[in-house]
């Protein structure tokens, strides 16, 4: 009994205090519906913490948490939604450090390195945080017409999007994926990296606790190939980008998406998420709605 | 009490329970016989039930049965002769696509929408059901109660909702709501009369055991949990309490009656929990929608999503189903 003891100011003594983590749906942080968990190690395979593994359950749960956010979120106006991003970018700077620990346990960089890689995610929240009430300036326009009619184009958000996360980049990877999807007003539905999932774990708490409403961002951690063909078929997921799907299945989800006319973006992991971004990832989430509006009647 | 036992249309009851209809007096002292209901244990009953896992052909056999089961329900005040006309489509072929689903059992409207919601199900053999006496509240006087209730039997209404007078049976007048519901049952005819307890007024499982029963009494054919309008609605044990006595009314006069939950059933999962209930509480031969129906509005999208999910392999989504 004694070794167990918490004996204070021998702090060699304390037994670390291990976590199981639990996943994050519709803004609350339930076990997997499974009852699954699978170990999480750091680059070297030393144990770090226990991830809830999620099932097809879990995914269902979280496509109907995030379409049951997507018409607040979608509703609020762009200012609001980029001062809600910016206040998650707030609260990211505050777990700095617990950031670059876990950056540095998952993709074995020096600490240093680490640092920069948060530093760099976090700036890239804020830049997509930026972009919400300027982006409908950018892709919009009001269209030269033959007619009496005043013709204009909006860039509306696509709806649910389910995220499949770069498996190498754990935490500007991610982010990198996951805030154009939401400064657009879309809700996502993101698996994460298998293998490195504590940085995500780390940003649903986050989200949690920042300004976010439930259900806009639902994170699973679990096995990518398990969850992602019940995403991609999923007939009430809007779109799907396929940027951590493993090699061998991203034919059989690029075919299940083709059959509810998912938009896919096809990017492959690989990209270098520290070159400075475009509104690409933005654009690939929103879709074009034009208005003839009869004028002079 | 009004009316003698010996006019009652219905079959002579047995001495026990003839004699408890006999006066007021009697009456009360027959519900207030009755045995108390264990609160613990029948929430504990319910919630252990709601854990049996219902999968594969099981469970398709479960959505089927419940979909048949189904009273389509439309009770707002902004309804439209256009709404109840969409709602008695979906009731004719709830899934479009597959022709092979079964119809729902009833469209229950309010009397003024019976005759359209007749003329929308002609010759399908989907009840029309529709709420009379004053719903939700049942605050009005008898004679109003009556003439809803006959209006709505003349447009056509297969099934009569009613509602009980909460407030004479929660200050004891037993004899009231005996008369009350046995009036009611004189005026539906040939029409089958369900008995709103509103089991959310009521208080306590007593109280439901006792409403229940005092239905039974007075010759209700369905015994239903709420008019929807109350929260909390249907619950598991209060949908227990009600297919007990349902089932200790089989054992002493050998009819079957039947129980409707009503208001709060949204999910498939929900469904099923009911009908593993019914089988286990009453029996499987209240597996049907005779005996058995849930009233509900959202429920049927539900079960045309689960159905979906089943035969095609993959999630169904709102998008694929009707909104009302």
């Amino acid at each position: 009994m004694s070794e167990n003891r918490i004996s204070l100011g021998k702090t060699e003594t304390r037994i670390p205090v291990a976590k199981t983590y639990k996943l994050y749906i519709g803004g609350k942080f339930p076990r997997s519906e499974s009852a699954r968990s699978y170990p999480v190690t750091d680059s070297k395979g030393a144990f770090l913490a226990n991830a809830a593994q999620g099932s097809r359950k879990d995914a269902r749960d979280a496509v109907s948490a995030a379409r049951k956010a997507f018409a607040g979120w979608s509703g609020a106006t762009a200012y609001n939604r980029g001062q809600v991003l910016y206040r998650v970018a707030e609260v990211l700077e505050g777990r700095r450090e617990q950031f670059a620990a876990e950056v540095s346990a998952a993709e074995g960089v020096g600490a240093k390195k680490a640092q920069a890689l948060v530093d760099t995610a976090i700036d890239r929240w804020v830049w997509y945080a930026g972009w919400t009430d300027k982006i409908a300036a950018v892709l919009g326009s009001s269209n030269p017409v033959a007619g009496p009619y005043f013709s204009f184009s909006t860039p509306e958000p696509t709806g649910v999007v389910a995220v499949l996360a770069p498996q190498q980049s754990s935490l500007l990877g991610l982010i990198s994926v996951v805030a154009p999807v939401i400064a657009s007003g879309n809700t996502a539905v993101v698996v994460t990296s298998q293998d490195r999932p504590l940085p995500a774990i780390t940003l649903s708490e986050v989200l949690a606790t920042s300004d976010l409403p439930g259900g806009v961002v639902n994170l699973l951690t679990g096995r990518t190939a398990e969850i992602a063909p019940w995403l991609a078929s999923h007939a009430d997921v809007n779109a799907l980008d396929l940027t951590g799907a493993p090699e061998a299945i991203r034919g059989d989800l690029e075919r299940a998406a083709a059959g509810t006319v998912k938009r896919v973006l096809r990017v492959r992991g690989g990209e270098d998420f520290g070159r400075e971004p475009d509104i690409g990832r933005l654009r690939a989430y929103l879709e074009t709605k034009t208005v003839w509006h009869p004028m002079g009647v | 009490m009004a009316a003698a036992p010996s006019t009652s249309p219905l079959a002579p009851l047995p001495p026990a329970l003839a004699d408890a209809v006999r006066d007021d007096a009697s009456l009360r002292r027959f519900l207030h016989g009755l045995p108390g209901v264990d609160q613990v244990g029948v929430e504990q009953r319910a919630a252990g039930l709601a854990t049996r896992s219902i999968k594969k052909a099981a469970k398709m056999w479960a959505i089927d049965t419940a979909i048949s089961m189904v009273d389509l329900t439309t009770l707002e005040g902004a309804d439209t002769a256009g709404k109840v006309r969409s709602l008695a489509a979906k009731a004719r072929r709830p899934d479009p696509d597959r022709p092979d689903v079964p119809r729902v059992a009833a469209v229950c409207v309010y009397p003024d929408m019976v005759a359209t919601a007749k003329a929308g199900l002609e010759g399908t053999g989907v009840h029309v059901a529709s709420v009379a006496t004053a719903f939700p509240s049942g605050r009005s006087i008898m004679p109003v109660k009556l003439a809803d209730t006959r209006h709505a039997v003349e447009q056509g209404a297969d099934e009569i909702d009613m509602v009980i007078d909460r407030g004479a049976f929660l200050s004891g007048d037993y004899g009231a709501v005996f008369d009350e519901i046995k009036q009611v049952k004189e005026a539906c005819g040939d029409a089958h009369l369900k008995v709103i307890l509103e089991t959310g007024e009521l208080a306590t499982y007593d109280n439901v055991r006792r409403a229940s029963w005092l239905a039974l009494l007075a010759g209700g054919d369905f015994i239903k949990t709420s008019t929807g309008k109350v929260s909390p609605a249907a619950t598991l044990p209060v949908t227990h309490v009600m297919l007990q006595a349902v089932r200790d009314w089989r054992d002493l006069t050998g009819e079957l009656r039947g129980v409707k939950p009503a208001g709060g059933i949204r999910s498939t999962k929900d469904a099923i929990k009911y009908l593993v209930a019914v089988h286990e509480v009453a029996g499987p031969e209240w597996l049907t929608a005779d005996l058995f129906r849930f009233g509900a509005s959202t429920l049927l999208n539900d079960l045309l999503m689960q159905r979906r999910t089943q035969l095609d392999g993959h999630y169904s989504g709102p998008d694929y189903v009707t909104v009302d």
